[in-house]
């Protein structure tokens, strides 16, 4: 399977505060941060518990799925990589089996496609075994 | 205890610009644009400039406090601020820090300013060329979220959306902006009127909702207020403008990382909006001028409604092109031309807007503009606002 976008974009940099992500999204798994105090879901990953402001932040394996909360369909070309690539799909997901926390990718769809806020979509794990280091994307498809 | 309040007790006394240039096209370097825009403030003002012994900005402008002070032999530096925040949603908060200089005794003459010869440095709707992104980009940038216009497109879509509004509420924002401009002969848009088809037919820049029209221009120039006590305004050449309300930050976790704001599809105004009315002791029904900061049409919508000036569910019947016109439409907005049409200097040029309404020498004059609201840049964290009166709103 081709990935959603061509070559040369900027890569992660697997930054301590989020490397059990980075490393979940390598063996397939969707990890989220999660309060040990709490129990509040926080995302994008933070050092401190929002709710509680415990320091001892966990990591939990969530279900790989959710909603679409909002999307859009860049056609301007907004990086070297993307000339004359054409318009793309970006999504907002929501998890509502994690707190409802949300997470940007890739819709994995014609560039033509409806999409439509509220529709159930699943996570697709993109590699990149080939980047120094390697990453995994997580980008999203309709529910089939 | 006495009231906390900056109304009423700071007045703007002198505005200042360059000439508005295309991206690019600023023959001069940007530090000389913000000189140029400071004594032109000062000039205005009838102050001798090494009178001035603040400068408060925004957006990490590059012309720094410091530099300006030495560069012009001022004899006392007594406040420098930036202001945190990208992009415009710092410009109300710079005149309001001013202000609270000013009032407090911190300094006796603030300079409130932006200066922007962007062409001299890189372009807005490119993403930073970096190997590797990092902090939030790193979970937007590799899918292609890099830009302005890219980072708000979900809020504008959500919103959009939930309430049914039709991108026509959004092209009549932005014909707005440009019908002002054909009157004002220093906007960059000057000559070139914005029609229904031309808008309808510009390219995508991000579907559902930014076209071309939607969003902002780049542009070199620089722009600046003088910020004194009110008492020292009444002996000056010009009207006293006056400040009567501000406020600036963000509500709950507006800058969650991620796109996880809890109120997701907004521009970051509620709480700032309300702090500002209730220090203005006004309402949206009190201002006769709004000046609306457009980064993108869909913004200034949201912008609008968070100010209580637009209601979502009347939004495409109220958003038509006849209501924003000066002199008589029923919320005449962005009468210079705005971000859009004017000049992009960061809405630093619509506070001189505000202030030439208040005056009566605009060039799109509104009959008898007692209050002006200027609607800081929207769906950025933080955001400002501010609302100026004449000395009959006192």
């Amino acid at each position: 399977m081709s990935n959603a976008l061509p070559p040369g974009l900027p890569a992660p940099a697997q930054e301590p505060v989020a490397k059990p992500y980075w490393e979940g999204t390598r063996t397939n798994k969707l990890m989220i941060q999660r309060c040990t105090g709490c129990g509040a879901h926080q995302w994008g990953p933070e050092w401190v518990c929002h709710r509680c402001h415990s320091f001892d932040l966990g990591w939990e394996e969530v279900a790989p799925r959710g909603r679409i909360w909002s999307w859009q369909r860049p056609h301007h070309p907004v990086h070297p990589a993307l000339n004359g690539h054409g318009p793309y799909t970006i999504v907002l997901v929501e998890l509502p089996e994690a707190g409802n926390v949300r997470m940007v990718g890739n819709l994995l769809c014609a560039p033509d496609a409806k999409v439509e806020i509220g529709a159930e979509v699943e996570a697709v794990f993109e590699p990149h075994d080939d980047a120094d280091p390697p990453y995994t994307l997580v980008q999203w498809r309709a529910k089939g | 205890m006495s009231e906390r309040t900056l109304r009423g007790k700071v007045a703007i006394a002198g505005i200042g610009e360059t000439t508005y240039y295309k991206h690019g096209h600023s023959p001069d370097a940007e530090f000389k644009l913000a000189l140029q825009a400071v004594l032109a403030a000062c000039r205005d003002a009838g102050i001798d400039p090494k009178e001035v012994d603040g400068f408060a900005s925004y957006g990490n402008d590059r012309s720094e406090a410091v530099r300006l002070a030495a560069a012009l032999g001022i004899k006392e530096l007594r406040f420098s601020n930036m202001h945190w925040g990208g992009g415009g949603g710092g410009v109300a908060a710079s005149v309001a820090n001013a202000a609270a200089a000013v009032h407090s005794g911190m300094a006796n003459c603030v300079i409130a300013f932006r200066s922007l010869a962007q062409g001299q440095f890189a372009r807005y709707g490119r993403g930073a060329a970096v190997p590797a992104a990092s902090g939030d980009d790193a979970f937007l940038f590799p899918y292609g979220l890099m830009s302005p216009a890219q980072r708000f497109a979900m809020k504008i879509t959500r919103f959009m959306t939930e309430h049914g509004i039709k991108h026509e509420a959004l092209r009549s924002i932005a014909m707005a902006s440009y019908h002002h401009a054909q009157t004002n002969p220093s906007a960059v848009m000057y000559g070139r009127p914005l029609t229904e088809e031309k808008y309808d037919a510009s390219r995508w820049i991000v579907e559902p909702f930014h076209r071309l029209f939607d969003c902002c221009q780049e542009n070199d120039g620089a722009g600046a207020v003088l910020v004194v006590p009110a008492d020292r305004a009444k002996d000056l050449p010009h009207k006293p403008t006056y400040l009567l309300g501000t406020a600036q930050g963000g509500h709950h976790r507006s800058a969650a990382p991620v796109h996880n704001a809890p109120d997701y599809a907004s521009a970051h105004f509620p709480t700032v909006a309300k702090n500002m009315w209730a220090m203005a002791k006004l309402g949206p029904q009190d201002v006769d001028v709004v000046q609306a900061y457009e980064n993108f049409t869909g913004g200034v919508l949201l912008s609008l409604v968070e100010h209580g000036f637009v209601d979502p569910k009347t939004a495409n019947e109220f958003l038509v092109l006849e209501n924003l016109l000066a002199p008589t439409g029923k919320m005449p907005m962005n009468t210079s031309g705005g971000n859009l049409a004017e000049c992009y200097m960061h809405g630093l040029e619509m506070v001189n807007e505000a202030v030439r309404q208040l005056r009566g020498t605009a060039n799109n004059q509104v009959p008898d503009a007692n209050v002006v609201a200027v609607l800081g840049g929207p769906m950025v964290t933080p955001v400002s606002s501010l609302v100026l009166g004449t000395e009959a709103t006192l």
